[in-house]
């Protein structure tokens, strides 16, 4: 008990002391690198659209996501895209370029185990429990949606 | 008759000598204020290997041979090496070792293994058990990175909190024999855990653990912070470096001007690594160059060197266990 309380006590001791992110660059820096990439995103949406006017929506949206997953992973292979993150963090963390680079960035670093045990195995690492959530909460969403079109 | 004096100090009657010390750091590292004091900077990262693991081995190789260079040695003239580093199974150390015909103890303290091993190998000596023995470690930031947190390339940020692990490595040669700076005291540290169970604060998990070691020498050898030209931690960091501030202060203890910490000096403000630099990598460049630097041209002329480590793993941390830290200090006089 007693250990309990002095454990305690030096939390908060510590925690007085702690640096504080700051918040007003935080916020304005994820803002504005996470806007730039949506307004990327909608550049190239309305490239494609510009130039095969013949294609649906649809498919132009995957078109684009794919263009966009394809230069975070680059900018992860050159190094360029922790630096971004470094000073946007979630402004380029919550775009799907984001996750691109959470998968790229665990197979570049360790190819050198192997394809299998390193590149494989690693890959989903930190993408893992994005893509897990996203499973587990569609088929909630779809039973729910299921027993409500029953009556 | 026994050596011990107090509760937990060790006073050695013939003070072994460290004769020698060998520091290698990174391209980072290369960029510190304290650039000038070592060794080897290395160009690159990779050392010219495929891995950061067989950098990091590389880097430990290089500063023992270098240092028994520097004695004038050879490896085989060593009775015994002391090593240690972060990796798992620690093996940079085991593994340069194969390099070495000698004996070898590894030796696990996580970043306290600077002054771990030096303490260890002084005992070894004081009790005539060697001759000569070679104390080393090394750490390196992208192993550590990959092992402890996250991939490099990912674009992530880093708490306000956290520290930067050193790429490093230092040797200390120490001999019963020769001309050198004597280690006089020695005390071992206990496992102190204060529930701090924060990753990226080491500092504050690790500072009662360099709290309780400091008093305990001080309480021992019956002397005070006055008495040394210089007190210096091994990778508290800014903010653990506070911290022990405080705590000796709470314990009636006032640290001055006269201690500063290997993980501060380590780096500048602008080279944006937050509380400073950690790793076993850290005191080890900084003692074995810097340090022993002063101690030479005579500035400082009784210094106490305290490595200070988090005994944590993944695993542990993952699990939700509180961060355990310990601090092993050691005292060093000029020699004549």
């Amino acid at each position: 008990m007693d250990k309990e309380k002095m454990n305690m006590a030096y939390s908060k001791f510590v925690e007085n002391r702690l640096p504080k992110t700051k918040f007003f660059p935080s916020l304005l820096w994820a803002f504005l690198v996470g806007g730039l990439i949506c307004c990327i995103g909608q550049g190239i949406f309305d490239s494609i659209g510009a130039i095969f006017p013949s294609l649906e929506d649809k498919v132009v949206q995957s078109y684009t996501l794919i263009i966009i997953i394809f230069l975070a992973s680059f900018l992860t292979g050159i190094g360029v895209y922790d630096r971004i993150g470094n000073f946007a963090g979630a402004g380029s963390i919550v775009p799907i370029s984001g996750f691109s680079n959470s998968v790229a960035s665990p197979a570049l670093e360790f190819k050198r185990e192997g394809v299998i045990f390193g590149v494989c195995v690693k890959m989903f690492t930190i993408a893992g429990p994005v893509i897990v959530t996203g499973i587990s909460a569609s088929i909630l969403v779809g039973i729910i949606y299921y027993i409500i079109g029953l009556f | 008759m026994l050596k011990k004096v107090g509760e937990h100090t060790i006073k050695f009657t013939m003070p072994p000598k460290i004769i020698n010390g060998y520091a290698i750091v990174g391209p980072k590292e290369g960029e510190s204020p304290l650039a000038k004091y070592f060794d080897y900077i290395l160009k690159n990262d990779t050392f010219n290997e495929k891995s950061y693991e067989l950098a990091e081995r590389k880097m430990l190789e290089q500063a023992i041979f270098g240092a028994t260079d520097k004695a004038n040695m050879l490896s085989t003239d060593i009775d015994i090496l002391l090593s240690g580093d972060l990796l798992n199974q620690i093996i940079s150390s085991s593994f340069s070792a194969r390099q070495l015909q000698t004996s070898f103890i590894g030796l696990f303290g996580a970043c306290s293994t600077m002054t771990e091993s030096l303490a260890v190998g002084a005992c070894l000596i004081d009790g005539e058990f060697a001759d000569t023995v070679a104390c080393a470690t090394s750490s390196h930031f992208s192993t550590a990175e990959r092992q402890f947190r996250y991939p490099l390339e990912l674009g992530c940020q880093r708490p306000p909190t956290s520290q930067w692990t050193v790429t490093g490595a230092g040797c200390s040669i120490l001999s019963r024999e020769g001309k050198g700076h004597n280690i006089t005291h020695a005390t071992f540290g206990k496992v102190i855990d204060f529930g701090i169970n924060d990753m990226n604060n080491m500092g504050a998990a690790m500072a009662p653990a360099a709290a309780d070691t400091l008093c305990n020498l001080f309480k021992d050898t019956g002397t005070s912070a006055q008495d040394y030209d210089l007190i210096v931690t091994g990778d508290l960091g800014k903010l653990g470096s506070e911290l022990l501030i405080d705590l000796m202060e709470h314990h009636g203890y006032k640290l001055g001007n006269n201690y500063c910490d290997c993980g501060q000096m380590m780096f500048s403000s602008s080279q944006n690594t937050f509380m400073g630099g950690s790793g076993c990598g850290c005191s080890a460049s900084v003692i074995n160059s810097y340090i022993l630097a002063k101690l030479d041209s005579g500035e400082y002329k009784k210094v106490i060197l305290m490595s200070t480590g988090a005994l944590l793993s993944t695993t542990s941390s993952q699990q939700g266990e509180t961060i355990p830290g310990i601090a092993h200090a050691i005292v060093v006089e000029k020699g004549k």
